[in-house]
């Protein structure tokens, strides 16, 4: 920015989808063209923008600090614009935008944070085309990536633009795309094989349906072209059976392409033939991992394999086999267009391009985002994403990368969604699901619903996994249910270590993290529920005494109509009463209590009769004060 | 579909480009509905099937309907994005029939956007 700000002058090209129609990227190397021979480079800058609202009237130009815009342009006209203008000071009346007698007081996307901040490539077709329509895929420049790809580049050459172009496998793992073509290109075989994985497991994840979903073809393409850059004539999409629209819109898509000889023999008449099927997945977790997929599609029980040789050496059915993520496909095509530069030009030296999350939770605005990778969480979280739902609720944690990932607290939102700063943190980027917690939520509780999942999906070909995975669930269970001992935290973390240690696969060698982290960044919240037997947020129900706040309460009787157990008694307008033999801890006044007013005392406190409750309530804020020791 | 060659390709793009900024399409408006999971989840074949029935009954042809994926706000789904020849596209959000039914009134027969509705103008961006 601090660059923008010497120019005398900015020129916004507006490069929203319709004005790229109509060719105002062409517009903008005019212009460059033209500053150059007036010499004027080094004082007018060029921005390309998003969309300006007015597609009609596209391409359109404003000029800054002059605020003056230009419509409907040609080519022709820019150098009297540049000259008029810029040079001489006299904007050009004859292109000047008449505006229109009235117009809607509706905002435009640069208007809004949810889309201001967000970079489409791998979304760039999102809600605009027709998945099921290949024209439609067509003319947003598709398949013309392919086509040049096969025609116009060797191996080698789409190896080295994508080793470039820095990208990373987006599943998780974060392995440069680039180097394992390379692998699998050098490596002499009978067949090779290419496969997509779109088994998207992790719970609060939906990037990959979306992209299959909405663009299908953009998969596809990708896979095309890294079958020529790996010379592999046959390729699978794995996609799980429980994303029914996706398999459909896939197949569709599929089925378009042989029909257009996109796919099969022959391929657009360059001689080169490729094959490719849909696989459809049970659902299991762990055939998400590399190998566990690649036996399924063999048609034997997912499990992983030791992995003695990199699948890119040996992968299915004991050939070389490139396996990348839906969203790794689809960025491929952008990359080839544009080069590796252009992808570059984003995220950080070593996180390049953008990444897509899945935004979901406590948040307000949950969706689908397509971001920069050195996009910090608090941009993300705060302005994309507009913040907690809840009125009065703070952020607490982000969850990322699903039951392989961890919760990152508020202390480290100024950090950008890189792999290299989201891995200090404990946390991994993973396949981008991003999950906002605000502070009604209880740590020790998330961390036992991801090992309960991780548990439940362990394939149990290894120890490590199938049984400490299943210790530490009970020893989770025993903390929220009020049975944790001291040194229970202790054995969590030894026990973590040893199974990351030992697993076999992906799956348990990151089974642990939920609990290290929430350990690491929530220790007092364990530590609360183990000696104290108080889960202050009234989540494990075992933990918990729920009262109202007699002074704060106003009577209003959202609670009372709430409650299912007829717990809470009170008239309107005079302080409500829960009372405690009936309430089944259910957390339901809680949640719906606009006033804050209903507190959480530990289980404890069920005990006390009414005057002692109320002198405990006293104490809370005494409680809440008391430091905390190790419980060791 | 025959079997494309490389400048099939440019010709489709070059065809398909028209219809998509309804500039020389010879269509009026395009109502896009957006049904990926989460839209289809929230009701958008509801949505869908009472903007093909306001077609019917106010009997247009220059209106045409077509689907597409997650326009990226699932908490705001059903959505729809209205185009009007030489207007800039309108996104609806939130949507259930009686909604629809009133911006197929008032705005796709009447050329005024419903404001209460809409979420945003424009198109998605691309850099």
């Amino acid at each position: 920015m601090a660059e923008q700000q010497q120019y005398r002058a900015n020129l916004m090209v507006c490069a929203g989808t319709s004005c790229v129609s109509s060719e105002s990227f062409k517009i903008k190397e005019v212009i460059e063209e033209e500053l150059k021979k007036r010499e004027l480079e080094k004082e007018i800058g060029v921005v390309l923008t998003g969309c300006s609202g007015l597609c009609a009237a596209g391409p359109v130009l404003t000029i800054y600090p002059d605020g003056i815009f230009y419509q409907k342009l040609k080519p022709e006209d820019i150098p009297y614009l540049v000259e008029e203008h810029l040079l001489k000071g006299r904007p050009v009346k004859r292109l000047m935008y008449k505006i229109p007698e009235k117009r809607a007081a509706i905002p435009t996307m640069m208007d809004i944070p949810f889309y201001k901040h967000q970079v489409l490539r791998v979304l760039r077709n999102k809600g605009l085309i027709d998945p099921e329509k290949i024209e439609e895929y067509i003319a947003r420049d598709g398949y013309q990536a392919a086509a040049k790809a096969l025609t116009q580049m060797t191996p080698e050459e789409i190896v080295k633009i994508v080793t470039d172009s820095g990208l990373r496998g987006r599943g998780g793992a974060g392995f440069p795309t680039g180097r394992k073509w390379e692998l699998a290109l050098k490596i002499e075989a009978d067949e090779k094989y290419v496969v997509c994985n779109g088994d998207e497991g992790d719970p609060g994840a939906f990037m990959d349906r979306s992209v299959m979903e909405a663009d299908p073809h953009a998969v596809i393409e990708g896979m095309i072209i890294c079958a020529k850059a790996t010379q592999s004539h046959h390729a699978y999409i794995y996609v799980r059976a429980e994303y029914p629209l996706a398999v459909k819109r896939l197949q569709i898509a599929i089925d378009q392409c042989y029909e257009a000889g996109l796919l099969g023999k022959d391929i657009l008449g360059t001689g080169f033939d490729f094959d490719l099927d849909i696989y459809q997945g049970a659902g299991a977790f762990v055939c998400g991992e590399a190998t566990a997929l690649m036996r399924s599609i063999e048609g034997k029980r997912g499990m992983p394999r030791p992995k003695l040789w990199r699948s890119a050496v040996k992968g299915l059915w004991d050939k070389p086999t490139v396996l990348n993520n839906v969203e790794t496909f689809a960025n491929i095509p952008q990359i080839i267009l544009n080069g590796a530069d252009w992808y570059r030009s984003l995220g950080t030296v070593k996180s390049t391009g953008t990444k897509v999350f899945a935004l979901t939770g406590a948040i307000r605005n949950v969706g689908l985002v397509e971001v920069p990778m050195d996009m910090t969480l608090r941009t993300i979280i705060y302005d994309i994403g507009g913040g907690m739902k809840k009125k009065g609720r703070k952020f607490k944690a982000v969850q990322l990368g699903g039951p392989s990932g961890g919760c990152i607290p508020e202390e480290f939102l100024d950090i950008p969604v890189t792999y290299e700063a989201i891995e200090k943190t404990g946390a991994i980027v993973g396949s981008g699901g991003m999950v906002a917690m605000d502070d009604s939520s209880c740590m020790v509780g998330v961390a036992k619903y991801f090992l309960d999942f991780t548990a439940d999906e362990s394939c149990g070909k290894c120890v490590p996994c199938r049984i400490g995975t299943r210790v530490m669930l009970d020893l989770l269970t025993d903390i929220t249910e009020g049975r944790g001992k001291e040194g229970d935290i202790g054995t969590l973390e030894d026990l973590s270590h040893d199974i990351i240690a030992t697993s076999l696969c992906g799956l348990g060698q990151s089974a642990p993290n939920p609990v290290l982290t929430t350990i690491r960044y929530f220790r007092d919240e364990y530590v609360s529920h183990i000696r104290d037997k108080w889960c202050r947020v009234g989540v494990c129900r075992d933990l918990a005494t729920f009262y109202i706040d007699e002074k704060i309460c106003k009577g209003c009787g959202i609670c009372l109509k709430a409650c299912p157990s007829k717990a809470i008694i009170g008239e309107k307008k005079k302080p409500h009463k829960i009372i405690q033999e009936l309430c089944v801890h259910c957390r339901t006044c809680y949640e719906v209590c606009r006033f804050n007013t209903i507190k959480v005392l530990p289980a404890a406190a069920r005990m006390a009769n009414e005057a002692e409750l109320m002198e405990l309530a006293g104490q809370i804020e005494a409680w809440a004060g008391i430091e905390m020791e190790e419980v060791e | 579909m025959a079997r494309l060659t490389i400048d099939d390709l440019k010709k489709i793009k070059e065809k398909q480009k028209a219809a998509f900024t309804l500039r020389q399409g010879g269509q009026r408006a395009k109502v896009t509905v957006h049904m990926g999971t989460c839209g289809i989840a929230a009701g958008a074949r509801d949505v869908m099937t009472t903007v093909m029935d306001e077609i019917a009954n106010a009997n247009v042809e220059d209106v045409i309907v077509t689907t597409s994926g997650c326009a990226g706000l699932c908490s705001r789904e059903p959505m729809i994005t209205v185009e009007i020849v030489n207007e800039p596209p309108i996104k609806y959000c939130d949507l259930n029939a009686t909604k629809v039914k009133e911006i197929f009134k008032e705005h796709i027969m009447g050329g005024k956007p419903v404001e209460k509705y809409a979420l945003v103008l424009g198109s998605e961006t691309t850099y």
